[in-house]
């Protein structure tokens, strides 16, 4: 009995549902690549070789979004972080002339305060996860609901894709924060301007 | 597939950014860490829009990703200016504040 799906009233999807192999191995392959594309980002004493190992795991990311057939978030992803973020990181290094070979400072010497910090949040949020959610499953048809205005009775009618739903959604729905995210962007970009300009 | 996996993956992608905060010297280097924790959150967004075949998980990751895309703009311009003022980026060093 879970605790918090029970203290909620949670109803948890697809528990008595059969695991589908195919998905979840590839889920492995890719995971276990990130998992040790991520250490080596925050383990690596060369600040470049950990730029490009981001690059990993925000590809394995963009892979994971395709996986949960959000394909327009993971081809964001990889427009926004591995085109431009990472660029710009690659930039932060050179103008900041870090050492480009092996830099023993780059780590702090004592790292066990943040290695036993690491395992106790990861221990505390492997619990409640495993805890709440231990069988529930994704359902197998990822194509999104349609809004709950247009459901009638019987099948709940789904999009045709994804994209075309995400489209509708950012551009009905959700259009104030969109216009206000594009002011945000606007005014982070012409602070970075006058923060980094030389006067 | 469980959704657990999904979330566990991203469990451990914010614990290593957690560490990658703490341990890292180099301001470039935090900022890695912090994209590794803002890139683990939309791993769990999108995994609960798919359990509930909603679409708001994924519209908030699309608002996650751009607003990291600003925030990395302007800490890189923040670094920068510091290395301009102190000719490096080494966080310890930066104690200006401290009473």
């Amino acid at each position: 009995m879970t605790l918090l799906a029970a203290a909620n009233g949670i109803s948890l999807p697809g528990t008595d549902d059969p695991i589908n192999v195919s998905q979840t191995v590839g889920f492995a392959l890719l995971a276990a690549l990130m998992i040790w594309a991520a250490i080596r980002v925050v383990t690596t004493r060369n600040v470049v070789h950990a730029a490009v190992w981001l690059v990993v795991v925000l590809a394995g990311a963009a892979a994971q979004f395709i996986l949960l057939a959000a394909e327009f978030v993971g081809v964001t992803q990889v427009m926004v972080y591995i085109g431009a973020v990472i660029v710009l990181i690659l930039f932060g290094v050179m103008l900041t002339q870090a050492k480009l070979g092996n830099d023993p400072n780059l780590s702090r010497r004592n790292w066990y305060g943040g290695a036993v910090v690491a395992v106790v949040l990861f221990g505390l949020l492997a619990f409640a996860t495993i805890d709440t959610f231990e069988d529930a499953k994704l359902p197998e048809d990822r194509r999104m609901a349609l809004p709950a205005a247009e459901v009638g009775d019987g099948e709940v009618p789904r999009t045709e894709s994804n994209t075309g739903a995400v489209s509708d959604a950012v551009f009905g729905a959700y259009l104030l924060p969109l216009e206000v995210l594009g002011v945000l962007l606007t005014a982070a970009l012409v602070g970075a301007i006058a923060v980094a300009r030389k006067d | 597939m469980l959704l657990s996996q999904f979330l566990l993956l991203s469990a451990i992608l914010f614990s290593i950014g957690v560490y990658g905060v703490i341990v890292r010297r180099n301001g470039v280097a935090v900022l890695m860490a912090i994209e590794l924790i803002l890139n683990s959150v939309n791993i769990n967004l999108v995994a609960f829009g798919a359990m509930h075949g909603n679409l708001s998980g994924q519209v908030f990751a699309l608002f996650i990703i751009a607003v990291a895309a600003a925030e990395v703009g302007v800490g890189l311009a923040i670094i920068l200016s510091i290395y301009r003022n102190r000719r490096s980026v080494a966080l310890d060093e930066l104690d200006l504040m401290k009473g």
